[in-house]
């Protein structure tokens, strides 16, 4: 009984995973932009999601979108929780589709500044 | 003639030969005789009163007419005497200090001391330097003393000015910095102006800022001034260092020096006090853990004072193959020596078997962790070394400690403690070090310095990728702000005089920075204002001392407390270049009001602004380019396209080398 519980849970959790992945693969990166700004996440993770000493870098290559999400809405401290009452899962699958519209950087080895 | 101390010390005083007091010799005070006097009133009522026998005595006697109109009358004003001002001894015993400089904004209660050090003094030693805010004249001594060792004075007014003055008083004291501050008060409610003045005296101007100086005074006579101006620099330069206050009164400086007083004033000779050192025996303790340590770790805040701290400090290291954390209070440990590991400071501290801490602000943050995220609202404390973990620090810091302020932060038990200045104290340290390793350890010591090196040069590579990150975005990374002022800089004898909006540390983690004066720590008490005028008072150290080129990290938000300090620096013809990191908001408070909206559930409201309402400095744009011009400064910007930012910069370091003030306006990422 409790392996089949166990089983279910994890098909369950699995399904709602591709379901998520699947919301944030439909999302607009441009509503994204506009959500990423209006609910701060700039503020600490810079506006391209580069990151600094107040955040982790977020963008390019953001970590896979249920990890993000589920780091969002718990956060185990690291970071007050945004909670879907006010971050939707929608708007939270638009600021991945805008984090993962960040074009790559450049390699720091070709930047003349990064290595005087 | 004024004397110098007839100690036997003090017959031959250090310092700058002083102009003596030539306006002693024959000028003679006019008598004050023709005041009235109540004592001498009271004296003749008693000779003509009969003495009643003692049973009779009353407890006071009636006075006479001429007592009670003495007592009661309005007072006659003083009488004019002719003759030496005391604020000119004043200039005689400040010149002995040898001090180069006075900022200050002109106030009444110290007209006289002011007009005595342009029209006697010469205005030189100390130069008046004209301030617009009282809280840019503190802090420009503050930024002076880190470049050259040498304390300021300022001057304020006794209450309004002080207030605003107090703020950097504060930061310099957190900071451990010493400020001469003088503060001009009119004591005498019976002779002082009334109206204005009058609001501005106060019985106890000192009381403002006791809490946070070392030492004050408000000296009553000349003899009095002259012992607490030469005590007060004493005390302020004796490590710790820390701001003093003298009150001065008006009365004080503009009174004629007193005719019993011409032959016996002398100027108390100043002799540096030596630094605290810590106790030997402890040393040998803290020397016997560090050199049995698997894992040790030295981290140090304020510890170099000097360029010699970091020397010591590079020494100690070197000998223990121990890695460095430098919270960069100062310019403790060069970031291009391998030992130094800020990138690493987690894994260390939480691996560590011996910490030892060196002039620290906050021990316990060292050791432990504050998260700001508890669920209850309260935020969360958690240790982060291991149980057993070995702690030992050295600190002249709780010596001063006071009660009201908090700046002693929170207490942390150490298993070795010694009060004595880490500077003073490492050669002893280090010696007790060398001579406690025994030879079959050496090997062992050069194996973790071997993975100190790989770790260091594999930090280096991440913090370059870091670095990379938005590179080309638009406002500028601070990593892109940070480099392109780098490139223009590198090869010049570079001081960044001030960083004081956060740019995520990318000059400490990516600029070589080796000299003591490469790096200045911050404001200490993280008072906002700090960065403008201090950056301006450390490029007036540079330029007197000559070859080195100041440029500061300018944030937008501490300019806007005191920005006519733009003014004093184009006044003064002080080179410096000051390049924004205009994030256009109060960047610390967006992210406190984020959290606590977050934390009750609420979308923060953000109005018209980018950032919750009360936290954005933008709607109107600040255009800082022209506001420096307006006050004689070259300005260019605002820069918002990274791609112009190093064309631009590059003129801008022209006309700084051609001696003139500029500041570069750069829309910039957050942090």
């Amino acid at each position: 009984m409790k392996s089949r519980s166990v089983v279910f849970g994890l098909t369950a959790l699995a399904a709602s995973l591709v379901l998520c992945q699947a919301g944030a693969l439909a999302a607009s990166a441009e509503k994204g932009k506009a959500a990423y700004l209006q609910h701060g996440c700039w503020q600490c993770h810079g506006y391209q999601g580069q990151g600094g000493i107040a955040g982790a870098k977020l963008a390019p290559n953001p970590i896979p979108f249920e990890t993000l999400s589920n780091f969002v809405r718990t956060t185990n401290r690291a970071m007050p929780p945004y909670r879907e009452e006010i971050l939707s899962n929608d708007d939270l699958a638009d600021v991945y589709a805008y984090l993962q519209s960040i074009p790559k950087d450049p390699d720091p080895n070709s930047i003349p500044l990064l290595n005087p | 003639m004024a004397r110098r101390d007839k100690s036997p010390q003090g017959s031959a005083a250090r310092g700058p030969a002083v102009s003596r007091r030539k306006f002693m010799a024959g000028v003679a005070l006019t008598s004050a005789a023709t005041a009235v006097s109540p004592q001498g009133a009271a004296q003749a009522a008693t000779t003509t009163t009969p003495s009643p026998s003692p049973a009779l005595r009353p407890s006071a006697l009636r006075p006479d007419v001429h007592v009670a109109a003495a007592e009661t009358g309005t007072p006659k004003e003083l009488a004019k005497a002719i003759g030496p001002d005391g604020s000119d001894f004043m200039v005689d015993v400040i010149r002995t200090l040898n001090i180069d400089y006075v900022c200050s904004n002109p106030a009444s209660s110290f007209r006289a001391l002011h007009e005595s050090l342009i029209d006697y003094g010469g205005n030189k030693k100390p130069e008046f330097i004209t301030c617009t805010h009282e809280e840019s004249s503190v802090a420009i001594g503050h930024g002076y003393f880190k470049v050259t060792g040498k304390p300021l004075m300022m001057l304020c007014h006794g209450t309004v000015g002080l207030q605003h003055a107090a703020m950097a008083i504060y930061n310099a004291w957190c900071d451990r910095v010493p400020v001469i501050a003088i503060g001009g008060t009119d004591i005498d409610a019976a002779h002082r102006a009334p109206g204005v003045p009058t609001f501005h005296s106060a019985q106890d101007i000192n009381a403002l800022v006791r809490d946070f100086t070392k030492w004050d005074d408000q000296p009553v006579s000349l003899q009095h001034f002259a012992q607490s101006m030469v005590r007060a620099y004493k005390i302020a330069m004796t490590p710790p260092h820390e701001p003093v206050m003298i009150a001065l009164d008006l009365g004080l400086q503009q009174e004629p020096i007193k005719a019993h007083e011409r032959e016996s004033l002398y100027i108390p000779k100043y002799v540096p006090t030596a630094p605290p050192q810590a106790d030997s025996n402890a040393v040998r303790e803290a020397a016997r853990l560090l050199v049995n340590a698997e894992r040790p770790v030295i981290v140090a805040d304020r510890a170099a004072r000097t360029p010699a701290g970091v020397k010591l400090l590079v020494e100690l290291a070197e000998t223990l193959q121990a890695p460095v954390i430098d919270q960069g209070g100062r310019m403790n440990f060069p970031n291009s020596h391998y030992l130094k590991q800020n990138s690493r400071a987690q894994v260390l501290i939480s691996n560590a078997d011996v910490i030892i801490g060196l002039e620290l602000s906050d021990y316990w943050a060292t050791v432990n962790r504050f998260v700001d995220n508890g669920l209850d609202g309260i935020g969360v404390n958690e240790t982060v070394i291991k149980p057993g973990t070995k702690l030992i620090g050295i600190s002249s810091v709780g010596l001063v400690t006071k009660s009201n302020y908090q700046d002693f932060q929170r207490f942390q038990s150490l298993d070795v403690d010694m009060a004595g200045d880490a500077e003073a104290s490492l050669p002893a340290l280090i010696e007790a070090v060398k001579a406690s390793i025994p030879s079959d350890r050496r090997a062992a010591l050069e194996k973790r310095g071997e993975a100190l090196k790989k770790a260091y040069a594999e930090a280096r590579e991440r913090t370059k990728a870091a670095a990379a990150v938005a590179w080309n975005a638009s406002p500028i990374s601070t990593a892109r702000l940070a480099m392109e002022i780098y490139g223009q800089i590198k090869d010049l004898d570079y001081s960044l005089v001030s960083s004081s909006g956060n740019v995520s540390g990318w000059p400490n983690r990516l600029w070589k920075m080796d000299k003591h004066h490469n790096w200045l720590g911050a404001s200490g008490g993280y008072g906002v204002g700090y960065g403008a005028p201090a950056a301006i008072g450390a490029a007036l150290g540079n330029r007197d001392i000559g070859g080195r080129f100041s440029v500061s990290i300018q944030s937008d938000g501490d300019l806007m407390y005191a920005p006519g300090v733009l003014w004093t620096a184009a006044r003064h013809k002080i080179p410096i270049l000051s390049v924004m990191h205009n994030n256009r908001g109060y960047h610390q408070e967006v992210m406190h009001v984020q959290r606590l909206a977050n934390r009750r559930n609420r979308v923060a409201a953000l109005g018209m602004d980018r950032s919750p309402i009360g936290t954005s400095i933008e709607n109107p744009d600040i255009d800082y380019a022209s506001l420096a011009k307006s006050m004689g400064y070259w300005g260019a910007g605002p820069i918002k396209d990274p791609t112009e930012l190093g064309p631009t910069l590059k003129r801008a370091v022209e006309v700084v080398k051609s001696g003139q003030p500029a500041l570069v306006d750069v829309w910039t990422q957050p942090r």
